[in-house]
């Protein structure tokens, strides 16, 4: 009944203990939701910005508003999830500094992925291109990407310790999923994306 | 008054109906039309709750109009209400003039209408009526209890007054209170009929004429806040009515002043201008939160059972997406597991009655979605 789980999706849901609360973030089409509810028995919400997204939700059972993470967080209550899901958004928000703060207001837990731009495929494509990378993952132009706050590996940590926020863990994947055993420093060079389970 | 072509139940016979204003009305007569079969479970009904100027006909021709029912395209045999599954219930609100107990009613104290002499009544009263026409029918909880614009606000009253009845609540293109531009439009509307010289004070009912005249400038009004500016222009931009040049005087020149006098005349046939003053009043005196202290999110504590769906429409500026979206965000403050969407639309108010594909799309995931979680099959 539930298709298998998209592998860095799953990485997510692996962290998330059964029968908690959860809001995701930018829920898309409610995969990731919908896993949870049917197999851990999550009492799971989702924010979408999306109408394709939100019908796709709904026509899943699942309860999700539509909205963005910029303008709609600060409407929940403080604490009123067990998690709090940012999944491959944080660099397209406004505000990611605030919005990073409301996640941990509302959830007692936040568990956030990055694209890490401090990838070395990035990096040499700025360095022999002298262009704003363009990748398979990240394929708009810089003047129209929706990607607007670009951070690598090391830029999140900076701004996790500025908040006085602790990370619980540190899961650096490739972009099929694949879980690196490595430094953060390393994970730097090499992880496509950065997982992060953050408390306050 | 009419409507005797449908079914009406009396009620509150025995013990009377209690309004918020105090007073007491019994009996209670309540115009109501039902389709599909109450299953043994008694687990599939949904109860329909129409807009101000709406009535029970949602998917039967209007006795009176001879047109066919106003949501006829979402409810029916197959269709996204699907009569062959549900028991699906829509009566004609308190107040209204359809078969249901309102102004026009005889008083029996007095054996002459009501007139203003009826009580003030409130959108909670009008729900009240409901649930005891459920008792009625022998509905003991509704697998769904949906409604747009008025009907809206009734499904949120029945959130507050009757949660432990729902399984599921949809709420389209409407608001937890009425503003002061909404009460404005209300005023503006009322004035026009208590200006008609035919109202006679609200006792024109034994009288030749009617207040015709104000009832269709207040349906005028509130034609315009059902539309978007945009809607309107590219209905009818300044295109000229049956003519090619303007007039220099006062004829319906403009297209949209014909379409405008045809709304308003086309309703006086069918409404009751003193139901028009009372049921505006009942909106007008919407504020749920204020029952609770100003806290919205308060009013849904104990619906945290309920599924719930709030839709609203980007031009709708009746009932804007601001409006919509604070009763969704409050529902979801209290552990109530809301959907909420803004559908993109160019229609005004009144789109929650068009063809809207986003919403139906949305609205279809949502019923199914309960009633598989009722139980019921799908």
């Amino acid at each position: 009944m539930t298709k298998s789980l998209r592998p860095d999706l799953q990485l997510i849901a692996d962290l998330i203990k059964p029968n908690s609360r959860v809001l995701d973030v930018g829920c898309a089409d409610g995969a990731l939701l919908n896993y949870l509810v049917n197999k851990k028995q999550v009492d799971g919400r989702g924010l979408e910005l999306s109408q394709q997204g939100v019908n796709a939700c709904v026509a899943k059972g699942l309860f999700v508003i539509q909205g963005d993470a910029d303008n709609d967080l600060h409407e929940y209550p403080d604490n009123s999830f067990d998690y709090v899901v940012l999944s491959k958004t944080l660099q397209a928000v406004h505000r990611p500094r605030d919005v990073l703060v409301n996640l941990l207001r509302i959830g007692k837990r936040a568990v956030v992925t990055i694209p890490n731009f401090g990838q070395w495929r990035v990096r040499l494509s700025l360095l022999r291109r002298g262009r704003m990378p363009v990748t398979k993952e990240l394929d708009k132009a810089w003047y129209n990407t929706d990607n607007i706050h670009f951070c690598t590996i090391h830029d999140l940590f900076d701004l996790i310790e500025a908040e006085g926020l602790t990370v619980k863990e540190f899961v650096p994947h490739t972009k099929a999923g694949k879980k690196l055993s490595m430094s953060r420093t390393r994970a730097n060079w090499t992880a496509d994306q950065g997982l992060f389970l953050l408390e306050k | 008054m009419r409507g005797k072509e449908g079914h009406t139940a009396t009620l509150f016979k025995k013990d009377s109906l209690t309004l918020d204003s105090g007073a007491t009305l019994s009996p209670v007569n309540v115009g109501y039309e039902t389709y599909g079969t109450l299953n043994t479970g008694r687990t599939n009904a949904v109860l329909i709750c129409h807009a101000l100027t709406g009535d029970q006909y949602v998917a039967s021709t209007h006795p009176i109009t001879g047109k066919p029912g106003w949501w006829e395209r979402i409810v029916g045999p197959g269709k996204l209400l699907d009569t062959d599954k549900y028991f699906v219930v829509c009566s004609n609100v308190l107040g209204s003039c359809l078969g249901t107990t309102g102004p026009w009613e005889i008083n029996e104290v007095t054996g002459q209408p009501w007139g203003l002499d009826f009580p003030v009544i409130t959108i909670r009263d009008m729900v009240k009526v409901q649930a005891a026409l459920l008792d009625f029918l022998g509905v003991g909880s509704l697998m769904a209890v949906i409604g747009g614009s008025m009907g809206g606000m009734q499904t949120l009253e029945w959130l507050t007054t009757y949660p432990e009845r729902l399984h599921s609540a949809v709420v389209l293109a409407s608001a937890a209170r009425h503003t002061a531009q909404n009460i404005a439009f209300h005023e503006v509307g009322r004035q026009a009929v208590m200006a008609d010289p035919n109202w006679h004070g609200g006792t024109y009912y034994n009288e030749d004429s009617k207040p015709d005249k104000g009832l269709a400038v207040a349906r005028m009004t509130a034609h315009i806040t059902y539309l978007s500016e945009d809607a309107l222009t590219k209905k009818f931009g300044r295109n000229l009515q049956a003519r090619d040049a303007v007039t220099f005087g006062f004829d319906a020149d403009f297209q949209v002043e014909s379409y405008l006098r045809y709304q308003g005349s086309a309703f006086v046939d069918r409404f009751d201008a003193n139901s028009y003053l009372y049921i505006t009043r009942a909106m007008d005196y919407l504020d749920i939160a204020r029952r609770y202290d100003g806290r919205l999110a308060d009013a849904f504590k104990a619906a945290a059972h309920v599924r719930c769906c709030v839709i609203s429409f980007s031009s709708d500026w009746l009932y804007p997406t601001l409006e919509n979206k604070t009763i969704a965000h409050a529902m979801n403050a209290a552990g109530v597991p809301v959907s909420f969407a803004e559908i993109d639309s160019p229609h005004g108010h009144d789109a929650f009655l068009l063809d809207e594909p986003e919403m139906d799309q949305m609205l279809d995931g949502f019923i199914a979605a309960a009633a598989k979680s009722r139980g019921l099959p799908s």
